[in-house]
C-alpha cells in the first residue's frame, strides 16, 4: 500500500473512532447518577440540585424556554448551549463535597447550585 | 443592554483576538485580506448554521455532539497553527528573501494562507454560533425592551471588533524583525490553550476523562472572568483551574510544535539559493 492511500484510511478511520466513542459513552451511561433541571421562564427548577460525591454525574438539561440558554460552571468546568425547547446532557465529576454554582450564561441573573455530599 | 453587551463582548473577545494575530502574521503576504475576511464570512455562515440546528447537534453522538464538535474545531485549529508554525519554519527564510521579486514565494505563501484562514474561520464559527442563538433568541421573542438588548448585542460585537484592532496594531508595532520570532510564539501559545480547552470538551464527551482531577485553584489571584484572564486565556491559554490532563496535552503540544519546527528548519547552508 502506498503512503497516500494509507493517510486516507487513516482519515476515513478517524470519524468512525468518534462514533465508537459515542457508543461507549451510551452504554456507560447506566453506571452515572442522573439528576434533572429544567428552565423554564428563566429561572433553573430546582435551583438547587444534590448529589452523591466521588461519582460521575449526569445533569439532564431541559430548556422549556424559547429562549436558548447555556449551562455554565467554572467550577464545575462545563458550558452547554441548550436550544429552545430543547435538552442537554452535562457530565460532571467525580466530585468533591461541597457547592458548586452554575448559571445561564445568556441570561445571568438565573443561577443555582449543585451540592455534593 | 448592558447585559446583553458583555454576553456577547465575551464571546466575540477571542475571536476578535485570534483575528488580530492572524492578520498581523499575515501582514507582508498578498491577498490575506481576501482570505481573511472568506475565514470570518465562512465562520459567520457556518455559525448560523450550527446555531439553527442546535438542537440536532446537541442530540448527536449520544447527548455529546455539541462537545465533539467544539473539541473538532479546536484541534482542526490547534492542527493548522502547528502546520503555519512548521512551514514559516521551513519557508520563512526563503520567503522573506524573495518576496521582494517573486511570484513563486507568492504562490507557496498561500497554502500557509489557507491554514491561517481555516483558523479564523473556526475561531468565528466556535464563538459566533453563540452569539447568533442569543441575539436570535432576544429577536424571536420580540417586544420593545429587547430592542435595547439587541443594540447592546450589537455594541458587544462592534467592540469584539475592537479587540482585533487593537490586537493588530499593538502587534505592528513590534519590529519587524522581531515580529516573526513573536508572532511564532504567540501561535504555538494560541494552539496549545485551544488544545488544553479542546480537553475540557473531550471530558464533558466522556472520552477524556482520565487525569481530570483540578490541579490548582487560582481564581482567587486571576479569575478567567477578569479581562486579564480572559485575555490570557486565549493568549495561552490560562485557566484559574487546569486540570491535570489539560496541562500534560497543554505541554505536550507545545513540545510537539516546537519540536516539529525545529525538525523541519533548513540548516542555513541548505538554503538553496534561487
Amino acid at each position: 500500500m502506498n503512503r497516500a492511500a494509507a493517510l486516507v484510511g487513516r482519515r476515513a478511520l478517524f470519524p468512525v473512532v468518534l462514533l465508537l466513542f459515542g457508543f461507549g459513552s451510551a452504554l456507560a451511561q447506566s453506571q452515572y447518577t442522573n439528576v434533572e433541571i429544567v428552565v423554564k421562564d428563566k429561572k433553573f427548577v430546582p435551583a438547587e440540585l444534590k448529589v452523591p460525591a466521588n461519582a460521575r454525574i449526569v445533569i439532564q438539561v431541559k430548556n422549556q424556554d424559547a429562549v436558548a440558554m447555556e449551562f455554565e460552571s467554572k467550577s464545575l468546568k462545563v458550558e452547554k448551549v441548550v436550544a429552545p425547547n430543547g435538552e442537554g446532557l452535562v457530565r460532571v465529576g467525580p466530585l468533591k463535597p461541597g457547592k458548586y454554582e452554575f448559571f445561564d450564561d445568556f441570561n445571568l441573573s438565573n443561577r443555582g447550585t449543585l451540592i455534593v455530599e | 443592554m448592558l447585559a446583553a453587551l458583555i454576553i456577547v463582548f465575551r464571546e466575540v473577545f477571542e475571536a476578535g483576538l485570534i483575528v488580530g494575530i492572524i492578520l498581523a502574521v499575515t501582514r507582508s503576504v498578498p491577498q490575506r485580506g481576501l482570505w481573511i475576511t472568506g475565514g470570518v464570512a465562512g465562520g459567520v455562515l457556518g455559525a448560523c448554521i450550527v446555531a439553527a440546528f442546535a438542537g440536532v447537534l446537541s442530540e448527536a453522538f449520544a447527548g455529546s455532539g455539541q462537545e465533539l464538535f467544539n473539541a473538532t474545531v479546536l484541534l482542526i485549529a490547534v492542527v493548522m497553527l502547528t502546520w503555519h508554525n512548521v512551514w514559516m519554519a521551513r519557508h520563512g527564510r526563503e520567503l522573506a528573501a524573495e518576496m521582494r521579486a517573486a511570484g513563486e514565494a507568492v504562490v507557496s505563501g498561500r497554502s500557509s494562507l489557507a491554514a491561517l484562514a481555516i483558523v479564523v474561520g473556526v475561531a468565528t464559527l466556535r464563538e459566533g454560533s453563540e452569539v447568533v442563538l442569543f441575539l436570535y433568541g432576544i429577536l424571536a421573542s420580540g417586544g420593545n425592551s429587547e430592542a435595547s438588548v439587541f443594540l447592546g448585542g450589537v455594541l458587544g460585537l462592534l467592540s469584539g471588533a475592537l479587540v482585533c484592532a487593537l490586537a493588530y496594531f499593538g502587534l505592528l508595532r513590534i519590529p519587524g524583525r522581531h515580529l516573526f520570532s513573536v508572532t511564532s510564539a504567540m501561535i504555538a501559545f494560541l494552539a496549545a490553550g485551544m488544545a488544553a480547552q479542546a480537553v475540557l470538551f473531550l471530558a464533558q464527551a466522556d472520552i477524556l476523562t482520565a487525569f481530570g482531577s483540578v490541579v490548582w485553584d487560582t481564581s482567587w489571584l486571576l479569575s478567567d472572568d477578569s479581562v486579564l484572564g480572559r485575555t490570557l486565556h486565549t493568549l495561552i491559554g490560562y485557566s484559574d483551574r487546569p486540570t491535570a490532563m489539560q496541562l500534560i496535552v497543554y505541554l505536550a503540544t507545545l513540545a510537539v510544535m516546537f519540536g516539529l519546527m525545529r525538525v523541519f528548519a533548513p540548516e542555513p547552508k541548505a538554503v538553496p539559493a534561487h
